[in-house]
């Protein structure tokens, strides 16, 4: 029942928000519905971890035939993630135009999110997937910076590509089993059709992660969308690909998930090193953030590369981690971008001096990105690392260059915005000598204290997660030993 | 006993309180930085108050099982703090020298603006530098080594204002990083061929493992150390991490996070026991690293770069110990060189505060007007070049017999290292503190806050050598002195140290004769390594990366548009023949019919 009303609270807080459409009213309506999903996050995690059993939903009738949730030790740490960062992304909506609809829109996409993690039934998997990119093309088209429209359809129709394939793999699977619900692991004999169906389905995931060399798409969408849809994308719309790798190609497709193993890990440590460099090599904050993104991605697809149980749970954690990093780099970002109107990195310098607070959240956030221990970042990347040595071998040393590259276009950033001499974008208005941009405000600092929360807590105590997601992930690893 | 935990979570609490209270209660949370570094002397001396010092037979103590907790995930990568004797050791450094290290920053730092951050940075230094000496696991030892990096970037970078300083900072990091990857993979190698990162079960599994192996292991686990400890050619970040305020140089860049990689060889020394083809490399690259260090300290004007290449060459010491297989060697000169190294950087901090340079042209003189200073900087200096009876004759003493009795070329280069020691010591020392004050304004001594810190430590820089009968106790290695190469080294100190006199003429900086300025000038730069090494780095970051950044637009981006593209081309041909002209269509129907039938006739056949 918990997690049914997951989805349905953000369904009916949309609801509420567009018909009241009051400014006011629209934020309470929003920040409640979307609270209330994170209690009920939080209760749906402890329901599962008192009786080790996935929790379900079923509905009857026609229509109800196709509504099966489940709720997983893969699936609930990203329910807990949406949950937690549909929160802060209405926080940081607070005062966007056309205020209702753009809250109704992030609202809708909760939902949707929910939805794909929560699906139990192949059918609504795909109903859902693709709702998901309905609010976000309408988010990054109508609330998009300069080059929104463009943005917005590249990311439409790139992954709507991906999903079509994804949807044939779906009706190979739904003929081939006889009906629509996902099937527990090892009941259906894909045969001769298996590496079909892996790939098919994987095209559309790796679009999502996205991996190198599908990832183009993620720059603009990323770099146009607003502050919430930045945040939302990179850190929940990301983490679709690597949960359906390991809800729906692992299960059904072991032995074509093994066979290609090889080939995913090195596009992951591809895309690890590649983003990193690319990275490096912005002058455009947002988009150096972006493409962070694609390095932190490449360690999901390697740690699940490796089938090995280590690497899986780095995998798991890597997700969640980037999950409320890139929220966090995307959030302080977008605030800069409001009170400069730029983001290119040589038109800041000394913030340090002028905004002490946003300068502090914000190597804070650099030091996580660049995976330093004791932070979110470490733990999942070093268990990917790890985990995927001991199925490659030195190969996987190679992925030591992302690392450094990692810490020097973090510390890049941090040089040349927070620290050297006070410097502020031309058209900042001037106080005491000074271009003077304002620091942080209570809403803002509101905002960021989950995710500083959360990327301290999960460095000390990965756990957290680990914990949670280890038994469905050791009964991943048994599915490939079973055919190994 | 004190328990270790308590000790890392008040250095954190502290920290985080210190930083959240601000300016304004600074004056108060300053000295509550004490409680970290005091709690390490409490739990370090405790330890060594048991019988026998704790000791345990083996390096890696009696680390055991016992309070052990997974941490990565459920059964995955146990950590827990652990005590043995040369944690405690180490705890007692670290306390002694962070606990000075505050009290002289309460004098040296008192009219800086951003004092809260400053000195919740020293508590979290302290903390993350004791859990690295406490880890029982090299997974908890990784954490540890990297927060203390992380500290030692953000202390570095403390005047992020200055542009020199926010570069060095991201230099330092970067350039250890590299040691790091080393050092990962050290840690996954070992993950897959043991099975676990705990210390004591590692080691107890080395003679299983075949000699490639454990070859490689050791190697990769002395990169991270070469990084951390400033060896060559991963040295280059240590000379400029200067900028940072000096009492932070004596802390994290003279005693304690730069002997990190020195610890670490000595916490997996079985490893490198049963890998004589790493042990050649350590002796190597620690020689290498002693003479060449040594040797551009001399010309160095800069009184901290004199006691930063200082610092690098007595690591290359300790290093070539260690790959000599003297273990004991090179942890006793640690702790000695941790005294007097840190003595000597409270001192320069203390002359810069009272003559305003850091320039050694610019001094001259101090000996009068900081007379406290000079006595102290002397007895450092003594100690540093090897002179009896201070601690650092009797440690280096023990280092050059054993790497002479192992590999005699290599102890004739760590002679010559001592001889270039001797010269640059009393250089620097006559430049800055004999004749008459050649800078501006008038030099004073220091406050009584920085003056008993710098006395405390030269009581340890002169007397610790005493200890070396208790250390060979404890640890094993040889207590007493060998006389021979103690005649000599001793010699060869008093000939170049009265040279090194005669070299430090002010007006001289550019070479003690005409002609020398170009390879005084390839000295000080450090050989050009650092150029060259610079070079790649801004060729990575204004060519490369933006290269790659630019060929992920045109070319990956480019293949994906060319789709759309190709699609809207192909939609302009079809709508190009939407002409509403009759005989046109009329053709193309004609045409069609033609094909289909000429199709049909063909499949038909």
């Amino acid at each position: 029942m918990i997690i049914g009303l997951l989805i349905l609270i953000p369904l009916v807080g949309c609801a509420a928000v567009l018909a009241f459409r009051s400014p006011a009213v629209s934020r309470a309506l929003a920040l409640v519905s979307t609270s209330v999903t994170v209690v009920l996050a939080g209760l749906a995690v402890r329901a599962y971890l008192t009786s080790g059993a996935p929790l379900t939903f079923a509905a009857s009738g026609t229509v109800g035939a196709f509504l099966r949730l489940s709720a997983d030790g893969i699936a609930l740490p990203l329910v807990a993630l949406t949950a937690v960062l549909s929160v802060v992304a209405v926080l940081v909506s607070w005062n966007a135009e056309r205020l209702s609809a753009h809250l109704a829109l992030l609202l809708a996409l909760e939902a949707a999110v929910m939805a794909v993690f929560l699906a139990a039934d192949l059918v609504l998997f795909y109903v859902a997937w693709e709702a998901v990119l309905i609010p976000m093309f309408f988010l990054i088209g109508g609330w998009g910076h300069e080059g929104r429209r463009l943005a917005a359809m590249k990311f439409f129709l790139y992954t709507f590509a991906g999903s079509a394939l994804m949807l044939v793999a779906l009706v190979i699977m739904v003929l081939a089993q006889g009906g629509h619900q996902m099937a527990p692991a090892g009941t259906v004999a894909l045969g001769s059709r298996e590496q079909l169906v892996f790939w098919l389905l994987a095209l559309g995931f790796l679009v999502k992660v996205p991996v190198w060399p599908l990832h183009t798409w993620l720059p603009d969408a990323h770099v146009e969308a607003p502050t919430a849809g930045s945040l939302m994308l990179a850190g929940v719309l990301l983490k679709m690909g690597g949960y359906g790798v390991m809800r729906l190609c692992i299960p059904y497709a072991p032995n074509a998930f093994l066979a290609s193993a090889p080939l995913l890990a090195v596009l992951g440590g591809v895309g690890i090193v590649y983003g990193a460099a690319a990275a490096f090599g912005q002058s455009d904050l947002k988009r150096l953030v972006a493409y962070s993104s694609v390095a932190h991605m490449g360690f999901v697809i390697l740690g699940l590369a490796s089938g090995t149980e280590l690497g899986m749970q780095g995998a798991m954690l890597a997700m969640v981690s980037h999950g409320v990093v890139a929220a966090l780099l995307f959030l302080l970002v977008g605030s800069l971008y409001e009170r400069a109107h730029t983001r290119e990195m040589s038109a800041f310098g000394g913030l340090g001096t002028s905004m002490p607070k946003w300068a502090t959240v914000f190597v804070f956030g650099c030091l996580a990105s660049l995976g330093l221990p004791g932070l979110s970042g470490f733990p999942g990347e070093f268990a990917a690392v790890t985990g995927s040595f001991l199925r490659f071998g030195w190969p996987v040393a190679l992925v030591g260059l992302g690392v450094v590259l990692a810490g020097a276009y973090n510390l890049r950033a941090i040089r040349a915005v927070v620290h050297g001499e006070r410097t502020a974008p031309e058209g900042t208005a001037e106080a005491g000598g000074h271009k003077h941009l304002s620091d942080l405000v209570p809403r803002e600092l509101i905002a960021i204290a989950p995710l500083a929360l959360l990327i301290v807590l999960l460095g000390v105590w990965p756990r957290i997660v680990t914990g949670l997601s280890g038994s469905s992930i050791a009964d991943l690893v048994a599915i490939l030993a079973g055919v190994r | 006993m004190m328990r270790v935990e308590m000790l890392l979570a008040v250095s954190l609490l502290v920290a985080l309180g210190t930083a959240l209270a601000g300016a304004r209660a600074v004056r108060v949370t300053r000295w509550l930085v004490l409680a970290a570094p005091l709690l390490a002397i409490i739990t370090g001396a405790q330890h060594l108050m048991q019988p026998a010092g704790g000791a345990s037979p083996e390096p890696f103590f009696g680390l055991g099982q016992s309070g052990a907790v997974a941490w990565l995930a459920p059964g995955i990568m146990e950590i827990g703090p652990a005590v043995d004797a040369v944690s405690a050791v180490m705890l007692l450094v670290v306390g002694i020298v962070a606990a000075m290290v505050v009290i002289f920053s309460v004098g040296y730092m008192a009219e800086d603006r951003s004092q809260a951050r400053y000195f919740a940075l020293l508590s979290a230094f302290t903390g993350a530098m004791s859990g690295l000496v406490v880890a029982r696991s090299l997974l908890e030892l990784f954490i540890a080594w990297e927060l203390v990096g992380a500290c030692s970037y953000l202390l570095i970078g403390f005047w992020f204002h200055k542009p020199s300083a926010a570069r060095a900072a991201v230099k330092a990091f970067l350039v250890t990083r590299v040691g790091d990857v080393g050092l990962l993979l050290a840690l996954a190698l070992l993950w897959k061929a043991t099975g676990t990162l705990g210390l004591a079960e590692v080691m107890r599994a080395v003679p299983t493992l075949d000699s490639g192996t454990t070859t490689t292991i050791a190697l990769l686990l002395f990169v991270g150390a070469a990084g951390k400890s400033a060896q060559f050619p991963l040295h280059i970040w240590l000379p400029d991490a200067m900028e940072g305020p000096t009492p932070v140089s004596a802390l994290i860049h003279a005693a304690t996070m730069v002997a990190a990689g020195v610890f670490l060889v000595v916490r997996t020394w079985p490893v490198f026991e049963a890998s004589p083809t790493a042990r050649l490399v350590v002796l190597v690259i620690g020689c290498v690293t002693a003479l060449g260090a040594a040797a551009a300290a001399i010309p160095q004007t800069d009184i901290k770069r004199v006691l930063a290449y200082s610092t690098i060459s007595q690591l290359g010491f300790m290093f070539a110990a260690l790959g000599a297989g003297a273990w004991q060697a090179a942890f006793f000169h640690l702790v000695t060189h941790a005294a007097f190294k840190s003595l000597l950087f409270l001192a320069s901090g203390s002359v810069i505060h009272g003559s305003g340079t850091q320039d050694l042209r610019e001094m001259g003189g101090l000996r009068t007007a900081m007379p406290v200073t000079a006595a102290v900087w002397t007895i450092g200096i003594v100690a540093l070049a090897g002179i009896p009876p201070l601690a650092g004759f009797f440690s280096k003493d023990a280092i050059v017999d054993s790497v002479l009795s192992a590999a005699p070329v290599a102890g004739v280069a760590l002679l010559l290292a001592s001889a270039c020691t001797a010269l640059y010591a009393f250089r620097a020392t006559r430049l800055a503190f004999a004749g008459t004050f050649r800078g501006a304004g008038h030099p004073h001594e220091s406050p009584l806050t920085m003056t008993v810190p710098l006395v405390v430590l030269a009581v340890l820089a002169a007397g610790l050598g005493a200890a070396q009968a208790w250390f060979a106790h404890i640890f094993g290695g040889h207590g007493e002195l060998a006389l021979p190469v103690a005649l000599t080294s001793t010699a060869i100190a008093i000939v170049f140290g009265y040279a090194g006199w005669k070299v430090g003429v002010p007006g001289q900086a550019d070479g003690p004769a005409a002609g020398a300025a170009p390879w005084w000038g390839f000295l000080r730069s450090g050989y050009g390594v650092d150029g060259l090494v610079m070079r790649f780095a801004s060729w990575t970051e204004r060519s490369a990366s933006v290269a790659v950044a630019r060929f992920d637009r045109a070319v990956v981006d480019g293949a994906v548009m060319s789709v759309p593209r190709a699609v809207r081309a192909l939609g302009a041909v079809m709508n190009g023949m939407q002409t509403g002209e009759g005989p046109l269509y009329a053709s193309l129907t004609a045409v069609g019919a033609a094909l289909l039938v000429g199709i049909a006739l063909w499949m038909g056949r």
